[in-house]
C-alpha cells in the first residue's frame, strides 16, 4: 500500500498547487477589478 | 443600516457603502486561503490513514480501503446540496445575488463529489458483488438520480439568460432537487438493499483504527469542499463584477 500512498500524495500535491495557482490568479483579478471600479467612480 | 434575515456575509461589510462586491470576493478568497495549508496536511494524513494506518479488512481485502474516500465524498455531496437548498431558500427570501452564487457554487462542487461517489462505488462493487452496477439497488439508483438532478440544474442554469428569472428558477429547482438527499440517506433503511450499512444508530461497526482513518478522511474532504465552494463563489463574484463594469 506504500506505493499507492505516495502515488496519491504526488497527485494531491499537484492538485493542491493548481488550487494555489487559481487562488492567486483570482486575487489578481479581484485587485484589478477593484482598481478599475475606483477609477470609474473617480471619473463619475 | 438595515439587517436582513437570514443574515449573510454582507453583514461583515455593511459598514462600507461603496462597491461591496470586490470586498465580498476578497473575503471568500481569504477564507479559502486560510484553509489551504491545513487542507494539504489533513489530506496527506487522510491518505496515510486510509492506505497505511487502517488495517486490511479480513473478508474484502485491500479494496475495502476505497471506503474511506467513498464515504467522505458521499458526506460532502450531501453537505454541498444542503448549501444549494440553503442558498435557494435565502435567495427567494432576500433576492440577494450572493445567495445565488452560493447555490450555484455548491451545485458544481456537489456534482464533483457525487461523481466521485458514483465512480468509487463500482470500483469497490466489482470484486465484492461481482458486478459494476446493480441496477435494482435503491441506494445506488437514488444517488444516480441525485447526480442527474443537479447535472440538469447546471444545464438549466447555462441555458437561461442572466436575470432575476434565471436565479428564481434555479433556486426553486435546487430546493426541489434537495428532496432526493433524505431519500438517498434513508434508502438503505426503507427498502431492501445490498448496500452495506456501516454507520447505524448504535455506532459504526468498525475497528477503532478504521474509525480514526474514516474520521480524518471526512474532515479533510469537508475542508476541501468548503475551500472549493469559497473559491467558486469568489470566481463568480469577480465574473459578475467584470460584467457590471463592462456594461457601466
Amino acid at each position: 500500500m506504500t506505493y499507492l500512498f505516495f502515488g496519491y500524495v504526488v497527485i494531491w500535491t499537484i492538485l493542491f498547487f493548481y488550487l494555489v495557482f487559481l487562488m492567486r490568479s483570482q486575487k489578481q483579478v479581484n485587485d484589478k477589478l477593484k482598481a478599475l471600479s475606483e477609477t470609474l467612480d473617480q471619473h463619475d | 443600516m438595515s439587517f436582513t434575515w437570514p443574515p449573510d456575509l454582507y453583514f461583515l461589510i455593511m459598514l462600507s457603502p461603496i462597491n461591496t462586491s470586490w470586498r465580498l470576493a476578497r473575503l471568500y478568497l481569504r477564507i479559502a486561503d486560510w484553509s489551504l495549508i491545513p487542507l494539504y496536511f489533513l489530506m496527506v494524513v487522510a491518505l496515510y490513514g486510509a492506505f497505511l494506518y487502517a488495517p486490511t479488512e479480513r473478508e474484502m481485502g485491500e479494496v475495502q480501503r476505497i471506503f474511506y474516500f467513498h464515504v467522505g465524498a458521499a458526506w460532502n455531496c450531501f453537505l454541498a446540496f444542503f448549501g444549494v437548498f440553503l442558498g435557494g431558500v435565502a435567495y427567494l427570501i432576500t433576492r440577494k445575488r450572493s445567495w445565488d452564487h452560493l447555490a450555484a457554487s455548491c451545485v458544481e462542487v456537489g456534482v464533483v463529489f457525487t461523481t466521485m461517489v458514483l465512480t468509487t462505488g463500482p470500483i469497490w462493487a466489482r470484486p465484492i458483488w461481482n458486478t459494476w452496477w446493480p441496477w435494482g439497488d435503491p441506494r445506488i439508483m437514488t444517488t444516480m438520480v441525485l447526480w442527474l438532478i443537479y447535472v440538469a440544474y447546471l444545464m438549466l442554469r447555462s441555458s437561461l439568460p442572466e436575470g432575476e428569472t434565471k436565479y428564481k428558477y434555479c433556486a426553486v429547482f435546487g430546493i426541489i432537487g434537495f428532496l432526493d438527499v433524505p431519500i438517498v440517506w434513508f434508502s438503505i433503511r426503507w427498502w431492501r438493499t445490498i448496500h452495506p450499512v456501516v454507520i447505524t444508530s448504535s455506532g459504526a461497526e468498525l475497528e477503532p483504527e478504521m474509525i480514526h482513518a474514516l474520521f480524518v478522511s471526512v474532515i479533510a474532504m469537508t475542508v476541501l469542499c468548503v475551500t472549493l465552494v469559497m473559491l467558486r463563489m469568489a470566481m463568480r463574484l469577480n465574473s459578475s463584477m467584470a460584467e457590471e463594469l463592462t456594461h457601466s
